[in-house]
């Protein structure tokens, strides 16, 4: 396998922020009460994440060691900004429902990690390829997390209905739902990585 | 009667950690032991209280001179300092309390319960109860009240989980998932109180 796609895999797979390294839970658990929801939120991060990476991976060589930390967290800030206002402009129904999660994507352990875990040490087009890989791991957690409490707790899937809403569990759209299927479907995933 | 509603409603009925989903990182990552979770939550309650008013101040200035689109880079930017700047007086002024709290302070400039209130509070959309209006007092109030709930939580979790580490668990929950389980439960028994404010 080529290194670019082995970047690319490893933070969809091997690397999962949310499944297996277990970093950025508080929009995790806080933006998924329905599948959409979930991967917006996934998606505003992946870009940030890619952008980030770019940008910190061409002034690795620029940045003095000392003050790395809060030169990526500017870095980090402005394109949470970007974000910000953009989403504010053309997305104002889902900027409404995310609300104090995006600024927050500043602080999301995910994005500084990997900054400086992998950006800071790479070249610009791995970077990048980490930035998509990881931001992908992310979005497609986070809809599946969505997927399973909106499916649990409303009956639908993606807005559209399976079945009567009466029978769903409201509790999973409810904050101990999040706890409580993130816990779960972790324990399948670690069931089938054993096998 | 206002100001004891803000601690109640903070505290128990919107508990930053288990109704809000704030700081879930810290809460899961130090919890495994009570004290340092102590430590933990005095550190927050510190840092959280002084983060909302120093940036409470600044959102006005902002307001001012019309830059309200710089309030997530400028905010993140004063909490980083503000968290070194109490390491250094800490150090100088008290060496127990340094000694108490050194560890925990450079890792809540990433907690994101303190940033999140910080905006919530600077923006005035904080959960207050019925009667209360936002300002500098209440936000103040709000966010002193909401690390108290910060450090309840953290440490009825590390409580918990003190006990569970002498229990049986079956091999694929080990780790994360039973702590987000318990979490979960602990979540289940706060909502027992929503309606009471």
């Amino acid at each position: 396998m080529s290194n670019g796609l082995k970047t690319l895999m490893n933070g969809i797979l091997k690397e999962n922020p949310t499944f297996v390294l277990v970093l950025g839970m508080c929009p995790t658990l806080a933006t998924t009460t329905s599948a959409i929801n979930g991967m917006s939120m996934g998606l505003a991060t992946m870009f940030v994440l890619i952008c980030s990476n770019v940008v910190i991976s061409l002034l690795k060589n620029l940045i003095p060691d000392k003050v790395r930390i809060p030169a990526f967290i500017v870095v980090i800030a402005t394109f949470v900004t970007l974000v910000q206002l953009l989403m504010q402009a053309y997305l104002p129904a889902i900027y409404d429902v995310l609300g104090l999660f995006i600024p927050l994507i500043v602080v999301n352990c995910i994005v500084l990690g990997r900054a400086e875990a992998f950006a800071a040490k790479n070249s610009v087009g791995l970077s990048a390829l980490d930035g998509i890989g990881m931001g992908l791991g992310f979005t497609l957690a986070l809809t599946l997390l969505g997927a399973v409490r909106e499916l649990l707790g409303t009956g639908s899937c993606f807005g559209l209905p399976v079945f009567p809403e009466n029978y769903g569990a409201l509790v999973f759209v409810l904050a101990p739902g999040a706890f409580i299927a993130l816990a779960y479907l972790m324990v399948i995933i670690n069931k089938l990585q054993k096998k | 009667m206002v100001y004891f509603l803000i601690f109640i409603s903070a505290i128990f009925v919107n508990n930053i950690v288990l109704s809000q989903f704030l700081g879930i990182c810290p809460f899961l990552g130090v919890s495994k032991k009570i004290d340092t979770a102590m430590g933990m939550s005095a550190a927050v309650i510190f840092v959280l209280t002084l983060a909302t008013v120093v940036t409470y101040l600044l959102q006005m200035l902002l307001i001012k001179w019309g830059l309200e689109f710089l309030q997530t880079i400028l905010f993140i930017l004063i909490i980083a300092a503000l968290v070194q700047m109490i390491e250094i007086i800490l150090k100088k002024i008290s060496p127990a309390l340094y000694q108490a709290l050194g560890v925990f302070l450079p890792l809540i400039t990433t907690n994101c319960c303190i940033l999140g209130v910080a905006i919530l509070v600077a923006n005035g959309t904080e959960k207050l109860p019925m009667g209360a209006e936002h300002g500098m007092l209440t936000g103040t109030l709000f966010a002193f009240a909401t690390a108290v709930g910060f450090g309840l939580a953290l440490v009825l979790f590390a409580g918990i989980r003190e006990q569970l580490s002498m229990n049986k668990v079956p091999e694929a929950m080990k780790g994360t998932p039973i702590a987000l389980l318990t979490a979960g439960l602990l979540a289940m028994a706060f909502m027992g109180f929503s309606g009471v404010v």
